[in-house]
């Protein structure tokens, strides 16, 4: 339907994603003049830069652009569905469900049977989650029975990726816990954007398609059936849309906590706020943010990079907080 | 034109049977009511109307289709619904709640055509909720948001129109002024059927009513030969004042008749 957004909320988003991967490329332990990038970018240029841009830089923007988008979308689309503002896949833990599929693949050595597997493992886990989480929350509309069924959800997914890196042979294991945790792009390559591409794209198409089911749904599971809407069908593409989207996306870059919380919540009011007017919003600006936050843990100055996770916690929880006030009538 | 008939059509809500039998067929042009008392299966029997409730035996018929059949767009298009209380699950502006009338209308990518806007505006009007045109609907008035409902099912130009306690929290005026716009569809050619609690607006502006009682069908007829002393006592289990009033009967109830159940 007719998402009567303000025109330039769109066009700013792209500007906004625009200059953070130029940023992207550009800042880091060494800054690199937007010069020097177009003389990469050209075909010229020297070594260092070279090998900084192409190398390292480029695919840790594509991967910040491409996680973001699909945390940033699943947030709004899982909102929508669920009718419930605190929805997103970390939330729910989908997120930490994955990871824990991506952990299994990586330190068990089945990936090294064929590239595929990691991301197969990663999605598999999200979906049996997400069926889990709609199993036990029930068909309940109270948000508080379906926060409860993910938290027991992430917990328990939490604890088996400390479980599996302490059962594998890993010397690191203590760091790696944490980069699931808390998700990382750090030293991707472009095998890692060849892993989350497909998949984001399938994710993002399959949860893009159900704008109008949303909007139905405002009206509640009846209201929605009354005006057509076939609510089966839309569950099976909301589940296996964030499943294969936020499965590719854990399984290159960990659990990122909150992006899906934060975003919506941010364009929401420069929108309709009708669920499907916020979908392609939540997309760019999701894709935003993670790529600031990304820019950030670069720039902070510590001794080894902080993880991304730490970021958006730190801009997630003020959105809980405020929801808090609000429950509250302090706000 | 659209025509409803429903034959031997039995519902199970769980273990409960609440609807019983039920064989009815309703005509366009006219304002059917539904009476009866809570629990009777009012409600349920029209959301078997619409293939919402599956039935347990019979079926309904949609201009001759079996409603099982008919696909859920299609059903949307044809009869437009507007559910008992029904509650909001999200902050939409009241111009975007109305606007989702049109949403049976739409294809997967299609925006609001000018038709579908002029269908929405004149849906707001109709019901009295232009002036509500740019408010958030879950902080509206219970009235307000029941007219805002209402707009939404108008919206849909729908050739029939189903209504669960439209009148449901709603001022005099505006009961009045609900039940002529039931009446102005229904003359225009749609298929109205709506469930009412109030006897007198039910005898006043309904053409046909339906009563129902413990799941059944007890009686189908023009207003004042189903409304009896003895169906009212029977069904209700209250005495009631019935004054025929030249056309525009008054049914003020008095009280409980003794032997029914509280």
């Amino acid at each position: 339907m007719t998402p009567r957004r303000p025109p330039l909320l769109i066009p700013i988003l792209l500007l906004l994603l625009v200059a953070a991967a130029l940023g992207s490329v550009m800042l880091g332990a060494v800054a690199i003049s937007p010069a020097r990038i177009w003389a990469v970018l050209t075909g010229g240029g020297d070594d260092v830069a070279r090998a900084i841009i192409i190398d390292l830089r480029l695919p840790r923007m594509l991967l910040g652009l491409l996680v973001g988008a699909m945390l940033g979308l699943s947030g709004a689309a899982l909102q929508g569905y669920l009718r419930n503002p605190l929805a997103e896949p970390s939330v729910l833990g989908a997120s930490n469900a994955a990871a824990l599929g991506a952990v299994c693949a990586l330190y068990f050595g089945l990936s090294a049977l064929h590239p595929l597997i990691l991301p197969l493992l990663a999605i598999t886990t999200a979906l049996i989650a997400i069926a889990g989480l709609f199993l036990l929350a029930g068909p309940s509309e109270s948000p508080l029975t379906l926060i409860l069924a993910g938290i027991a959800v992430a917990t328990l997914a939490g604890a088996g990726i400390s479980l599996s890196l302490n059962l594998s042979p890993n010397p690191f294991a203590a760091m790696e816990i944490m980069s699931w945790l808390m998700g990382s792009l750090e030293n991707r390559s472009y095998v890692h954007v060849s892993v989350a591409l497909p998949c984001i794209a399938i994710g993002a198409t399959l949860l893009l398609a159900d704008g109008r089911t949303l909007d139905a749904l405002t009206l509640g599971e009846e209201g929605a059936q009354a005006l057509g809407a076939n609510l089966n069908a839309a569950r099976l593409r909301m589940m296996l849309g964030v499943a294969i989207g936020v499965g590719g996306a854990v399984a290159v870059s960990g659990a990122i906590g909150f992006v899906g919380l934060i975003v919506p919540h941010i364009v929401r009011p420069l929108t309709d706020r009708s669920p499907s007017a916020v979908l392609w919003p939540s997309l760019l600006g999701g894709a935003v943010l993670l790529t600031l936050a990304d820019i950030g843990v670069r720039l902070i100055p510590s001794v080894n990079e902080l993880k991304l996770g730490v970021v958006t916690a730190m801009l997630g929880v003020p959105v809980f907080l405020i929801h808090l006030m609000r429950e509250r009538r302090l706000w | 034109m659209v025509s409803l008939t429903v034959e031997g059509l039995s519902v199970r809500l769980g273990r409960h049977a609440a609807v019983r039998d039920v064989s009815v067929t309703l005509a366009p042009g006219q304002l059917v009511g539904i009476i009866g008392p809570n629990g009777a299966g009012k409600s349920t029997l029209i959301r078997a109307m619409l293939g919402l409730a599956r039935p347990q035996a019979g079926r309904v018929l949609i201009d001759g289709q079996d409603v099982a059949r008919i696909d859920r767009r299609s059903i949307a298009r044809a009869i437009a619904y507007l559910p008992q209380g029904q509650t909001l699950h999200w902050p939409l502006s009241v111009e975007r709640l109305v606007a989702l009338g049109r949403l049976p209308h739409l294809g997967p990518l299609s925006r609001l055509s000018d038709e579908d806007e002029a269908a929405v505006e004149a849906a707001m009007a109709r019901a009295d909720v232009l002036h509500l045109k740019g408010r958030i609907a879950t902080e509206l008035s219970g009235g307000e948001r029941a007219r805002v409902l209402l707009a939404r099912a108008l919206a849909v130009g729908a050739r029939g129109l189903i209504a669960d306690e439209p009148l449901a929290a709603l001022d005099p005026g505006h009961q009045i002024d609900v039940m002529d716009l039931l009446r102005d569809e229904a003359r225009g050619g749609a298929l109205v059927v709506t469930v009412l609690h109030d006897l007198s607006m039910a005898a006043r502006w309904c053409d046909r009513l339906l009563l129902m009682d413990g799941g059944a069908l007890v009686a189908d007829g023009a207003p004042m030969d189903v409304l009896t002393e003895q169906a009212l006592a029977h069904v209700y289990g209250i005495t009631a004042c019935i004054d025929p009033g030249n056309g525009w009967p008054l049914i003020l109830p008095t009280g409980r008749v003794n032997t029914r159940r509280i």
